[in-house]
Formats: C-alpha cells, sequence, structure tokens
C-alpha cells in the first residue's frame, strides 16, 4: 500500500530572473517500508523535492502545488500547527551536514529528548532513558556520556549517527535522508550504510534516499527515481535500473562513473561525457528536458516534451526513443 | 639514470596548536610525519587516504605553501624546501596546482584574461602582447573553452567550466607538475567525466606529471599510475595501481577499498566495517597508528612502529604482518 503519493508537485520560486520552476510536475509513490533512491545531479530538483515534502520551502518566494497525500491526508491541505505535528514525528529528515543541522549549544540528549517530549509527550526522566536507548541503537558507545556531550565533541560519523537517533527517536513511518553520508569518509560511510540497512529492517520505515552516488543507491535502494532539470525522467526497480537503463540520462550518468576494479578486468575505458550542462530553469522549455544534451535527439525532441511511458516491468521513463521490452544486456 | 621530476625524503609537518586559553605548553597536529615518495616525469602518482590523513597537506608542502618541519623536497635534482626567494620563483613556475573548488580559488573581480594573462607576464614567458593572446586562446584551446570567454567573469561560468579556467591557469605557468587537490571531488558525475578526460589528454598531450589528491578511490583507479595510501599522517603502502586495486597489502587499504559501495546492484561484496573513528593527529597513537582500528592488531602492534618495506617489486607496505609473511614464506 502507497504510504506517500505525490501528484504533479510543482515548487517554484520567484527569482529576480523569472520563476524558477525547480520542481516542475513530479509525481511518484513510496511504499510502506520502502527504499526510494531519488538521483540526479546538483540542481535537478532532488532537494527541492524532499524539503516541499516537509513543507520547510519558505513561501514566499516559493510555492508548492499539486498534491502530496501521506497516509490518507493531503500535507498541502493542513494547517501550519497540523504540519508541526507530522514533522519529526511521523516524517523525519536528515540532512548531509551533521554539524549544521545539530544545535551547537545543546546537548545531544537535550537535543533528542525534545523530539520525544514534544511529540510523545515524555517526561525529562523518560525521554532521558529513550534518549540512550536511541544512542545505543545507532551504535554510539558510552551512551550514558555521550548523551551529556555537545555536537562538537563529537566525530563527524558520531553527529550523523545522533541525527539518525533524533529522525528514528519517535518511530516514524517516513525517513527523508537527504545526501546523508555525501560528507562522510568512505570507511564511515560504510559505518553509516550497515546501520542504516540494519535499522531498516528492525524500525520498518520506508525511506526517501537522496543522493547522487549511484554506488550508495545500489547498495540500500529497492526502487528509483531518475530526476533531471525539476522531471521525472526514469523510475525503475534497483537491478532493472542499473541493468537496462532506458532514458539517455541515465545512461549518460550510469557511463560516466568509474568502476573499481575497471582496471584489473581490462574493462576500463574513457569515461563517458554527457557534453553541456544543465538548462536554466527560469526560461520555459519546449520539447525535452535533455533535448540540448541527447546525442539521440531530433526535431521531435525538441518540439514536444515526451510523458512518461513504460518500457518494461515497473519501468518507466520519458523519451521518444527508448526503447519498450526487455532489452539485451 | 636521470633523477625523478620530484622526490620527496621524510618530510614532516607539525602545526603548533594552543592547548587552551591560558596554557604555555603548546601541542603539536602532526599533520604529515614522515613522508617519502617520488614522481617521474609524466607519471601520476595518487594520494589517497581520509579526512585528515595529512594528504592536502603533503600537496602544499610541495608547493611550499608553507614551511616544513623536517625532510626534503627535491624538484629535478634541486632542493625546494629550503631555496632562497630567487631560485624558488623559478621553481614555482614548473609546479602548479589545481584546487578542489573552482567557486573560491578564482578572483571573482578578474576577467579569465587577467587570470590566465597573470602567470604568463609573471614567469615572462611571453614575448610581445601578440604572443600573449597567442597563448590565451591557445590555452583556451586546450581546456575546450569558448576564445570568446576570455573576456567573461567567473561567475558567468558553470562549475565545470570554472575547473576547466583552474586548469587552464595551472597550464599556463608551462608546468611539469600540476598537483591537483580534490580537484574533480566538489563536480558532478557528468561533468567529472569531463574533466578527469580532459586531465588525462592534457597529461599524454604534455608529458604531465600529476600529484592526484583524491579520496574517491574510483576516480583514482581510472586515473593513476601508482598510488600512495595515507593514514594519519603516515603512507602506509605504496604500489603500481595494479598491485593495490588487484592485491593490496596493508589492512587499511584492504579495509578503505572494500568500504566503497559498487554501483552494482546486489553485488556478493562484504565489506570490512572498520570500528571507530580515525584517531587525533594531536596524540596519534603509539606503535603502529592504525592499531586502534585494525582487525588484525597484535601486541607488537601496539609498541612498535612498523617501517615501509618491499613487499614486492614496487610495492612498499608498513606493517608488522608482512614482515611475519616475508619470514614464514622464505
Amino acid at each position: 500500500m502507497a504510504l506517500l503519493e505525490v501528484d504533479n508537485l510543482q515548487t517554484h520560486f520567484r527569482t529576480p530572473g523569472g520563476i524558477n520552476r525547480a520542481v516542475d510536475g513530479v509525481s511518484f509513490h513510496v511504499d510502506e517500508g520502502e527504499t526510494l533512491a531519488i538521483v540526479g545531479e546538483s540542481g535537478c530538483g532532488k532537494s527541492v523535492t524532499s524539503m516541499s515534502l516537509m513543507r520547510l520551502i519558505p513561501e514566499p518566494p516559493g510555492r508548492i502545488a499539486g498534491s502530496i497525500r501521506f497516509a490518507g491526508k493531503d500535507l498541502l491541505n493542513l494547517s501550519d500547527r497540523e504540519m508541526r505535528a507530522i514533522r519529526g514525528n511521523d516524517i523525519s529528515m536528515i540532512f548531509q551536514e551533521p554539524m549544521t543541522s545539530l544545535n551547537p549549544v545543546l546537548t545531544v540528549g537535550r537535543q533528542i529528548r525534545e523530539t520525544l517530549m514534544i511529540h510523545q509527550g515524555l517526561d525529562k526522566q523518560a525521554a532521558e532513558t529513550h534518549a540512550i536507548e536511541m544512542l545505543t541503537l545507532v551504535g554510539i558507545p558510552e551512551p550514558k556520556r555521550r548523551v551529556r556531550e555537545y555536537p562538537h565533541q563529537l566525530s563527524g560519523g558520531m553527529r550523523q549517527r545522533v541525527m539518525i537517533a533524533i529522525a528514528l527517536a519517535c518511530n516514524p513511518k517516513l525517513l527523508i535522508a537527504d545526501e546523508p553520508t555525501t560528507a562522510l569518509d568512505v570507511t564511515i560511510q560504510a559505518q553509516i550504510l550497515k546501520l542504516m540497512l540494519d535499522l531498516k529492517r528492525r524500525v520498518g520505515a520506508a525511506i526517501i534516499l537522496i543522493t547522487h552516488d549511484l554506488g550508495v543507491v545500489a547498495e540500500i535502494a529497492e526502487r528509483v527515481m531518475v530526476m533531471y532539470a525539476g522531471r521525472k525522467v526514469e523510475e525503475a526497480p534497483v537491478a532493472e535500473l542499473f541493468r537496462s537503463p532506458r532514458h539517455p540520462y541515465t545512461q549518460g550518468l550510469l557511463g560516466a562513473v568509474p568502476r573499481l576494479g575497471s582496471s584489473l578486468t581490462g574493462t576500463a575505458r574513457r569515461l563517458a561525457e554527457i557534453p553541456g550542462q544543465v538548462p536554466d530553469l527560469r526560461k520555459p522549455i519546449s520539447g525535452c528536458v535533455f533535448a540540448g544534451r541527447c546525442a539521440l535527439a531530433t526535431d521531435l525532441c525538441r518540439q514536444y516534451a515526451p510523458g512518461l511511458e513504460e518500457k518494461g516491468p515497473r519501468h518507466i521513463a520519458a523519451c521518444h526513443y527508448a526503447a519498450k521490452g526487455a532489452v539485451a544486456a | 639514470m636521470s633523477p625523478p621530476l620530484l622526490q620527496v625524503n621524510d618530510l614532516k609537518k607539525h602545526f603548533p596548536v594552543k592547548a587552551g586559553l591560558f596554557s604555555r605548553k603548546s601541542e603539536f597536529v602532526y599533520a604529515v610525519d614522515g613522508v617519502s615518495f617520488e614522481i617521474a616525469r609524466g607519471e601520476t602518482l595518487s594520494l589517497v587516504g581520509e579526512s585528515g590523513c595529512g594528504k592536502s597537506t603533503v600537496g602544499r608542502a610541495i608547493l611550499r605553501l608553507f614551511d616544513i618541519t623536517a625532510g626534503q623536497v627535491i624538484l629535478d635534482g634541486q632542493r625546494i624546501d629550503d631555496a632562497a626567494p630567487s631560485t624558488m620563483r623559478q621553481m614555482r613556475r614548473r609546479v602548479q596546482v589545481v584546487f578542489q573548488d573552482p567557486f573560491s580559488s578564482l578572483n571573482p573581480r578578474m576577467r579569465v584574461r587577467d587570470i590566465l594573462a597573470e602567470p604568463i607576464r609573471n614567469f615572462g614567458l611571453a614575448k610581445s602582447a601578440e604572443d600573449l593572446e597567442v597563448r590565451l586562446t591557445a590555452l583556451m584551446d586546450t581546456v575546450r573553452l569558448p576564445r570568446e570567454a576570455l573576456n567573461r567573469r567567473p561567475h558567468e561560468f558553470s562549475g565545470g567550466q570554472r575547473q576547466r579556467v583552474g586548469i587552464a591557469r595551472a597550464l599556463a605557468a608551462d608546468p611539469e607538475l600540476i598537483v591537483c587537490d580534490e580537484a574533480v571531488s566538489a563536480l558532478d558525475v557528468s561533468v567529472k567525466a569531463q574533466i578527469v578526460n580532459l586531465l588525462q589528454d592534457l597529461q599524454s598531450e604534455f608529458g604531465l606529471a600529476l600529484l592526484f589528491i583524491s579520496h574517491d578511490l574510483a576516480i583514482v583507479e581510472h586515473m593513476t599510475h601508482r598510488v600512495a595510501v595515507m593514514y594519519l599522517g603516515k603512507i602506509v603502502e605504496v604500489a603500481p595501481r595494479r598491485e593495490i586495486f588487484a592485491a593490496p597489502r596493508h589492512p587499511y587499504t584492504k579495509a578503505l577499498l572494500s568500504a566503497v559501495p559498487l554501483p552494482e546492484p546486489g553485488a556478493q561484496r562484504n565489506p570490512i566495517i572498520l570500528k571507530g573513528d580515525v584517531p587525533s593527529p594531536i596524540n596519534p597513537p603509539k606503535g603502529c597508528r592504525f592499531h586502534t582500528r585494525c582487525p588484525f592488531v597484535f601486541d607488537r602492534c601496539r609498541v612498535e612502529e612498523p617501517v615501509l618495506r618491499a613487499a614486492g617489486p614496487e610495492q612498499w607496505v608498513a606493517c608488522h604482518l608482512e614482515e611475519g609473511a616475508a619470514t614464514t614464506s622464505s
């Protein structure tokens, strides 16, 4: 059953240079307990999408339209007060840089307690006990000492564990993780990814993972949605997407990352380049958003925007020329 | 045999830190603590490791952005770590740098033309105004930017284009070695591929040597000839690309490689998950610096620091286990 259903989400910003269509008509859903990855490069609208789900977009200059149905309610119709009861409770979020998302003058314990006392109505003592349990759950050694420490006393990996502890404290149904491991070193990233996978099994929350790292996607996502210039261009189960990407942009992205071990298997080759750059979202785009950089683009692409079409089992892509059915790998 | 282009011998850089507000006793960050390596002409050596391992400090020491604590940096047979300003000036032309963030490393008030002309004028490389113009347009062609972009300022470019300007500025001085300090790390996937390809083309075209400092192991494998792995200010393993990626010897190299997520869903892999964090370089662990996180630690590691030993032709490893392996097999 769909836990979250987003229909025709449009998040636009008024800027001096015109309306920036950061997210322009994106629809998707997340099932209970599912992990959906949203991938794309800077400016594709993946973070704006997640901020829109949490209604963290300042309005104005932003404006959110469409519908975001979460557990039967349209989040866009809720009052600010009702929305506050959902944030951090039913839907919570972790960000890329834990140093800027934790409050530097409050102890870690106080920051975990806060959500528990506000949303779950626990008293200070019960919240403290639960905070220590949460720190144990996310694998922080000596949790009883750590609850009394401040964020600057923790390393980057520990801070991200604290962020995860805060996010999971109220047993959310949906966790939005926006580039959760991008700022971390690779050995610490491995720890955090393992933690997220373990916790997912134990807590059962659905996850929206926002990232540009295809390795991280392959590691923990079940389904992937690829965004480009504020639109969804492709969506498929993770194995299917990596095996037979249909949209030329997805194909380009996969070809642009070198594989570890490629020098040994003799598969080393020149990296595929996607020429040019992302279009200016302040100017209206007629036709396919990727036409300007696509090697296959024709007049058809430049005139008519392709709709999302079914190209395979649970696999949709927005391209006039993407092959349908099974593609021989 | 001609000397290597760059030779670094037992390089140390300790930064003083104040222990407390009223304390006189100052402590040191042992950022780089005895690092030696060589780079041949036209070769790419990659320095890899996690934040705080000292890889950027090594790069900056070679550029002589600060004076080093101990050791030697020898460029083409001549020491540059203690060279007088007049000799240093000529040496600086031969070693250039490309930084990570093209937004903060280009002066926003200067046009690209002036950014690129500065090193050319500074080192007196252009014979005349026409020659300067020829060089400028050639640089733009080399990094595949339109010539008319010479009159624009950095903010008018995208991140990838800015990094091309940064590379053109490094090339303007006609260098033999370029230090690339996380030069592609801040770029998006598709743009990163463009810059990586450009660097590879430039290397084969001009026979440049590169010191490629990066934490991205897949990119390193794609680009490099040799790799030096650093941990807490020391090199723990140096080897040609093939050996590092096919048969890493040091436990840290193994853990680092196994931690990289592969873009292959369902790939069978058993990452070695290291416990804990990198210790502080102010109080590095005694003995082997990796012993607090090493899965194979034994008593000797806690007291005695392992030295780099040959583990194969061109492969060097600093680990007590290696020594054991060598004695039992011989």
